[in-house]
């Protein structure tokens, strides 16, 4: 039997994370296949519908990528996005869907190969918790 | 406004979990501003729900409206033709719309998603405190503007009662001392000697007592209902 394959969604600031992944792939470090990118102008765009519409629709897992302490272009939008991420986490238990299928992650733009390392490291977790209860 | 929250999301799912065709319909006024019940939380409730019910095995078909006052019989008809294709109405207005829903649509059934909490105020951003508690005969003006029914936590018309410490309650220490603020605000206005005053006990007919409370304006009443 073949080794299930999360399906990933990744919400990532077109700042900081976003130039890690260009960093990430000049370095010739490749991102896991199965992790889909979303680039949004700050990690305090991503609404907790978001996220619950991407784990409705069929997401194993969905984790968003902000800037480094201090280093949101907008002072705090990567604060307000790992509030709503918590809440999140908090709506998904309840529900039984589980909240560690979610997570935040922070880097800055020279963190290339975190960005890898997120993305295996996500994707690691969400194996072992299995497919979405959603699409069993 | 009135300042309310969500109720546990298993605890809404276990009132509609019979239906098939659910309507969840936001208010567009107070619970919208105090982000409990407005269209995003729709959406939130919404989405939470369908996942809830899924993992149930059930595949209900939840639709989602939200208008700007569940508590006026104009916003409220508008949802007369999306009502009559569903089963139940979940209602993520205060108490007072799932009550017009109800009395507007007596033949679906009506559930809560939110607990209408208080008559209050954002504090903070986030932050929601209680000010008034409508009692029906406002004694604001003795007070320097702050309620010692509703923001005394003994509700005491001669205070201090003595318990508070550095400004805060003795019932909790997130809390303010509605006296001292009292105090503070008569303090500022020059108004201290209106606490030397001994209140005699409240006239407590115009709260709750006497049942449900009407107000009747002749001025502006018509026998026709609208």
């Amino acid at each position: 039997m073949a080794e299930f394959e999360p399906k990933l969604i990744a919400f990532c600031c077109i700042n900081c994370p976003s130039s890690s992944v260009t960093v990430c792939e000049s370095m010739g470090m490749s991102i896991p296949t199965n992790v889909e990118v979303v680039r949004v102008p700050c990690t305090g765009r991503v609404d907790i519908l978001h996220l619950l519409k991407a784990i409705e629709s069929g997401a194993d897992g969905v984790y968003v990528a902000g800037c480094s302490d201090g280093n949101c272009q907008f002072t705090d939008g990567n604060v307000k996005a790992n509030r709503r991420i918590e809440r999140v986490k908090k709506l998904l238990d309840e529900i039984g869907v589980g909240g560690q299928r979610v997570e935040m992650y922070r880097m800055s733009a020279a963190m290339g190969p975190r960005f890898a390392e997120v993305a295996r490291e996500m994707t690691e977790r969400v194996r072992g918790l299995g497919p979405s209860p959603l699409r069993r | 406004m009135i300042i309310a929250e969500q109720k546990p999301i298993q605890e809404i799912k276990a009132m509609i979990a019979s239906y098939q065709k659910i309507l969840v319909v936001g208010c567009g006024t107070c619970v919208t501003v105090c982000m409990a019940g407005g269209e995003k939380e729709v959406g939130i409730i919404a989405t939470s729900l369908r996942m809830a019910l899924r993992l149930d095995g059930k595949k209900p078909e939840i639709t989602e409206d939200c208008i700007q006052r569940q508590c006026e019989w104009e916003f409220v008809d508008a949802l007369k033709d999306r009502i009559s294709k569903v089963d139940a109405i979940l209602s993520s207005a205060c108490g007072v719309g799932v009550q017009a829903l109800a009395e507007r649509f007596p033949d679906k059934p009506v559930y809560p998603a939110l607990n209408t909490t208080f008559m209050g105020m954002p504090e903070k951003h986030g932050l929601w405190i209680e000010t008034c508690r409508g009692c029906g005969s406002c004694e604001l003006g003795r007070f320097g503007g702050i309620c010692p029914i509703a923001r005394c936590s003994k509700g005491l018309l001669n205070g201090p009662c003595g318990g508070s410490q550095d400004g805060k309650c003795e019932v909790s220490k997130e809390m303010d001392c509605g006296w001292q603020l009292i105090y503070g605000r008569l303090k500022t206005l020059n108004q201290l000697d209106q606490v030397e005053e001994i209140l005699p006990p409240k006239d407590w007919s115009t709260d709750r007592d006497k049942g449900q409370r009407r107000i009747l304006r002749e001025d502006v009443y018509y026998e026709q209902t609208v």
